[in-house]
């Protein structure tokens, strides 16, 4: 390969870090999703995406497909994008409407009754809550009591990763991102979590990332399993 | 029956397989769906110890001997509950019937409990067909797989109102328990398939039905764990949760069980295997010697003894089916004894 194109395909690479798997939210590169990635000369990409299982659920696998034509197609230097998943039971009808631009109704002929923007935010909430649960963790093992979590605003955390993607998380539910705006906050209005509410709202936060955790896990395993090959992007974590 | 330092465990096998799932029972024109089906569960099967990994093609097509030995003679199990999944589009004869199942039950007394199970989308037929099951198997139990593809449906939600309408049958005819399967497909497609929302309003609809949402609503614990707090007919089936994390991911067995205590609690959760998945021995060998890892994440978590372990592993079960549990294996203040002595006391 040649610098030009070992570059051009990190480009394309460093593009698909940023599509997520909107359940587990963790990007498709380091869960291993990336089967392959070639970019020709002439700017043309060509995508294999992969999942754990032939009958991961068809609205998530579309969002990732979907995804992932997006962010390519969005770099100058692309000509034509080509992005297929394989290896599922509707993977003939995801690439085939995602190829043509055409949404999830549309791909799905009377079978969805609406795009997935709904599901989309149902997950990224789940995400919000999970890393909220991220950012807590550490100050109530140092002392800190959800109560007093209750009275802290984002200024008041230590800088960090997990605060930084909280705040993404947050950012793309529509909620406040600024240092003056509480910790804790509903994730549907965005209103402050009061003392007395922080308990239960702590141990929902809590139990949300032990539920996409564990999914997570079990997702690893199975495509450990099903492929031999190291993904594009791969990281194993844990 | 189980030993461990003196302990007896009396097990009940809340969940478990006879299925028939070789090429020779795949419908032509759907192979791909019969065969990625099975070829999704052993994948599973990779999750739990290598020793007891299978090769796709005894996993595809184990026999009743192997279920006989895997489950009793080397399982520990004292009774085992089938589940049925038909899968009917996929697989000839079905993937796993309550025929099959019987097949292997009725040679074997008091050993199985025969579940069946019903499809709201079958109309008068189905309604008949449960009728005639519950009546030849006495089947107490059914197992619900709300994603099964149907003459061109891809699946239903409990809150259907043909759903209400085989649950009410299902309950007239003197079943009690409801075994809930979520799957990747539903009607319409663009909805969460693995949403138990409507596992709440049918519990709250059907206070006198019990609901064992199976792999405690894996993929969706959260919204699981929190339905159940509010209905008290509500029940987790550990199926997946002990096959799937306890060997491959110990850590977050350790948090789903912490959290399973906390929001479930031991008096209603269930064992069950999945077998042919994974087999049972190592699945309650592990398990009873299982303990929190000694780190502060874990210290909030409400702590299981053996007391707990014996409800999960079987008592809660037996109680749910009205199984006979011997009285040295009854937990020691369920003893008559005690009842006698408050008698004493009150008269």
């Amino acid at each position: 390969m040649t610098a030009v194109a070992t570059e051009r395909r990190s480009r394309v690479l460093a593009a698909l870090d940023h599509v997520r798997d909107p359940e587990l939210d963790e990007p498709i590169t380091t869960l291993g999703f990336v089967a392959s990635c070639h970019v020709s000369a002439a700017g043309d990409v060509a995508v294999r995406l992969r999942l754990p299982t032939y009958f991961c659920a068809a609205n998530f696998a579309f969002l990732m497909v979907a995804d992932a034509y997006d962010v390519i197609a969005a770099l100058p230097e692309v000509r034509n994008v080509d992005v297929v998943l394989d290896d599922h039971f509707a993977g003939a009808q995801i690439n085939a409407g995602v190829a043509a631009r055409a949404g999830f109704v549309a791909s799905f002929d009377g079978e969805a009754a609406d795009e997935l923007d709904e599901l989309r935010r149902t997950f990224v909430t789940k995400a919000m809550l999970a890393g909220t649960d991220q950012v807590c963790r550490p100050l109530l093992a140092s002392g800190t009591s959800p109560a007093d979590l209750a009275g802290l605003t984002l200024g008041d955390v230590p800088p960090s990763a997990e605060l930084d993607r909280l705040l993404r998380r947050r950012s793309e539910l529509g909620l406040p991102t600024d240092a003056a705006a509480p910790l804790l906050v509903d994730p549907g209005d965005g209103t402050a979590i009061s003392g007395p509410g922080a308990p239960k709202y702590l141990g929902m936060a809590r139990l949300t990332r032990t539920g996409i955790e564990a999914n997570t896990g079990i997702c690893r395993g199975m495509l450990r399993h099903r492929y031999a090959e190291t993904g594009a992007g791969e990281e194993e974590q844990r | 029956m189980y030993e461990k330092n003196g302990e007896k465990y009396f097990v009940v096998d809340s969940h478990m397989h006879m299925w028939k799932a070789g090429p020779d029972n795949w419908v032509k024109g759907a192979e791909q769906y019969a065969k990625g089906w099975i070829e999704c569960f052993h994948a599973y099967q990779s999750l739990g110890p290598k020793e007891t990994h299978w090769t796709i093609e005894k996993f595809m097509s184990y026999t009743q001997d192997d279920l006989m030995k895997d489950v009793f003679e080397d399982g520990y199990v004292d009774v085992a509950i089938f589940q049925p999944t038909y899968l009917k589009e996929w697989y000839t004869e079905g993937f796993n019937t309550t025929e099959q199942n019987a097949n292997l039950g009725e040679k074997h007394p008091g050993m199985f409990v025969m579940n069946t199970r019903f499809d709201p989308r079958d109309g008068d037929a189905g309604l008949e067909e449960l009728a005639a099951n519950v009546d030849r198997y006495g089947s107490k139990g059914v197992k619900l797989y709300t994603a099964e593809w149907n003459a061109g449906s891809r699946g239903y939600k409990l809150t259907d109102p043909a759903a209400y309408t085989f649950l009410a049958k299902a309950q007239e005819l003197g079943i009690k328990n409801i075994h809930v399967h979520k799957g990747p497909t539903i009607w319409p497609l663009d909805k969460d398939a693995f949403d138990v929302s409507d596992v709440d309003h049918a519990a709250t609809d059907f206070p006198e039905l019990n609901f064992i949402v199976e792999h405690v609503g894996l993929p969706r614990i959260e919204d699981f764990c929190f339905m159940a707090t509010q209905e008290p007919n509500v029940y987790a089936g550990l199926s997946v949760v002990i096959g799937g994390l306890m060997h491959a991911r110990p850590q977050f067995f350790a948090k789903v069980m912490g959290e399973l205590l906390f929001w479930v609690g031991e008096d209603k959760m269930t064992f069950g295997s999945d077998y042919g998945i994974w087999e049972p021995k190592w699945q309650i060998e592990g398990f009873v010697d299982w303990e929190f890892p000694d780190q502060p994440e874990f210290a909030d978590f409400p702590r299981l003894g053996v007391e707990g372990k014996k409800k999960i592993l079987g008592l809660n079960a037996a109680k749910l089916y009205d199984i006979k549990v011997p009285d040295e294996l009854q937990l020691k203040e369920a003893e008559p004894a005690a009842q006698d002595d408050a008698k004493l006391v009150t008269q």
